[in-house]
């Protein structure tokens, strides 16, 4: 685990950069970590945002997808046009969520 | 006299009560299984199906053959689970009511989830091997093919034995060698994935084993549609791949009662805890096998090394005491790489597969993430061991928690 500095603030982060403490994240740091990745967040990324951030607190686990497809309402085909792609690992990243679990 | 109620008579269920049956007071427990298939299947022969190497009644078996004295085999459609009332809906109208509940019904692909799959093409240019139907239809189509682009594509993780696309390729790659006619075949693996495989150490070897077999890879891939006029697949990011024929893994989902029971997730695989394979919103229903959502391969070893720790758990969890055993998400397997040869990976949930030696008392050691001549003979003869061993609940001389023994830590090359 190592540390490092999002919005002027140190926040815990996994070896690709991706936060690890739920709580540490805010709205700016989202921006920061979209920034990270060329993306600039409109209100169409913010509805994908918030929707991992409430399914994660509740399941804890990050939603695939799929998931954010069929229960957050948002077609695939936007997903990868909001988040090039891989629309699955950089929504992660930005909404402070682990990375998805992918398969194994 | 209370009931265990096993749902779906595959590996994973039809272990599970030759595994217990004999653990079981059979004064206190009945223990009933229901399918709706007559016939058992050894699935990981359909991969040499299609190049010819198998014949079909070697994978074929009947079930009851598997089922032990002493536990009921029910042949049903299941229509849905009650889990508030403790009982199951057949299709016929049937009501079993039960304990305890183990939910072992699988995983199954679905082509019509894919615009365009199971269309004009399905069968013709468009084919799979998960199925015996399909995989003896695409041999019949490769006995005949003639050359062009051949495509190997992934829909969507997860999906059975993870693997099987990636050895279907070696063997094609091999098959098109020994018919002196793989320059008259392009080859390319198209995938969700970032990569080959899904852990770092494996995905570069096997990136290698393709590369090395002039195999292109399209990595993350995800798919819209299948264009059945310009034979291409599309994905959600309009990207084009075109095909003369078209070998798909498609979209895998558990059975459809699952949803209709409230119990599935988006692909009606069953929410559980890693460990104990335990409901996360029954304490009386269990998912073993691919019917969960384990964060694991869905294959035949990951259900064999789960349902050894489910048993001792199972018997603990119904005298009413805390379960004990924690499964790790152990997997172990042969993988076909071509010309006589194949590789063996073992892993589990937090390590990922690592070359070295696995030992085996008597017979190995076999060598992990590497191509021999022993580990194809090792795939071999598992078949022997899966239909006289492993089903019937017999000791393996597997541990089933993995071990770091042998192994060698390596660092990948960035």
């Amino acid at each position: 685990m190592a540390l490092a500095t999002l919005a002027n603030r140190e926040v815990h982060v996994d070896e690709e950069g991706f936060m690890t403490e739920y709580d540490e994240w805010d709205e700016e740091m989202a921006a920061a970590l979209a920034a990270n990745i060329g993306i600039e967040l409109t209100d169409a990324h913010w509805k994908a945002i918030n929707f991992l951030r409430e399914d994660y607190k509740e399941n804890d686990v990050t939603p695939t997808l799929r998931r954010v497809t069929n229960t957050g309402g948002i077609p695939t085909k936007e997903l990868f046009a909001l988040f090039p792609k891989k629309p699955a690992k950089k929504m992660a990243y930005i909404a402070g969520v682990p990375k998805p679990a992918g398969c194994v | 006299m209370k009931r265990l109620l096993v749902l779906g008579a595959g590996t994973a269920g039809t272990m599970v009560v030759n595994k217990l049956r004999p653990r079981l007071d059979d004064a206190e427990w009945k223990i009933t299984i229901v399918d709706q298939e007559p016939t058992h299947h050894y699935q990981p022969g359909y991969l040499f199906l299609p190049f010819g190497d198998y014949r079909p009644e070697e994978v074929v078996k009947p079930k009851k053959k598997f089922i032990p004295d002493g536990v009921e085999l029910v042949m049903a459609e299941i229509d849905r689970v009650d889990p508030a009332e403790n009982r199951v809906f057949l299709a016929d109208g049937t009501e079993l009511e039960f304990d305890q509940l183990v939910i072992a019904t699988g995983t199954t692909p679905r082509p019509d989830e894919t615009p365009g799959m199971a269309e004009d093409e399905w069968r013709k240019s468009v084919h799979e091997f998960y199925t015996f139907e399909g995989a003896t239809a695409l041999g019949e189509k490769l006995a005949a093919w003639e050359g062009g682009r051949l495509v190997v594509h992934i829909t969507e993780m997860p999906i059975k034995c993870p693997v099987a696309p990636l050895e279907f390729t070696f063997l094609a790659d091999d098959f098109f060698k020994k018919k002196g006619m793989r320059d008259q075949v392009e080859i390319t693996y198209v995938t969700p994935l970032d990569g080959a495989f899904t852990k770092p150490v494996a995905s570069k070897h096997l990136g290698d084993m393709l590369s090395e077999r002039k195999v292109v890879v399209e990595p993350d891939f995800m798919i819209e549609r299948v264009d059945n006029e310009s034979k291409t697949i599309v994905s959600f990011d309009e990207r084009e791949v075109p095909f003369d024929l078209l070998v798909t893994v498609p979209l895998n989902m558990g059975a459809d009662f699952v949803a209709r029971s409230g119990l599935g997730d988006e692909l009606n695989f069953v929410p559980v805890d890693q460990g104990t394979l335990l409901s996360t919103a029954h304490d009386n229903i269990f998912a073993v096998g691919d019917a969960s959502n384990i964060p694991a391969s869905k294959a035949g070893s990951v259900a064999h090394f789960a349902v050894e720790i489910f048993t001792d758990n199972f018997l603990e969890h119904i005298a009413g005491r805390p379960m004990t055993g924690a499964f790790d998400g152990h997997a172990n397997c042969f993988v076909e790489s071509g010309d006589g040869k194949g590789m063996l990976i073992d892993f589990n949930y937090t390590t990922e597969p690592l070359p070295g030696k696995y030992p085996l008392p008597g017979v190995g050691p076999f060598s992990l993430l590497k191509e021999t001549e022993m580990n194809h003979y090792g795939k071999l003869a598992f078949r022997w061991m899966y239909w006289n061993l492993l089903l019937p609940g017999k000791e393996l001389p597997l541990p089933a928690l993995m071990s770091m023994v042998g192994k060698e830590q390596e660092e990948v090359a960035q």
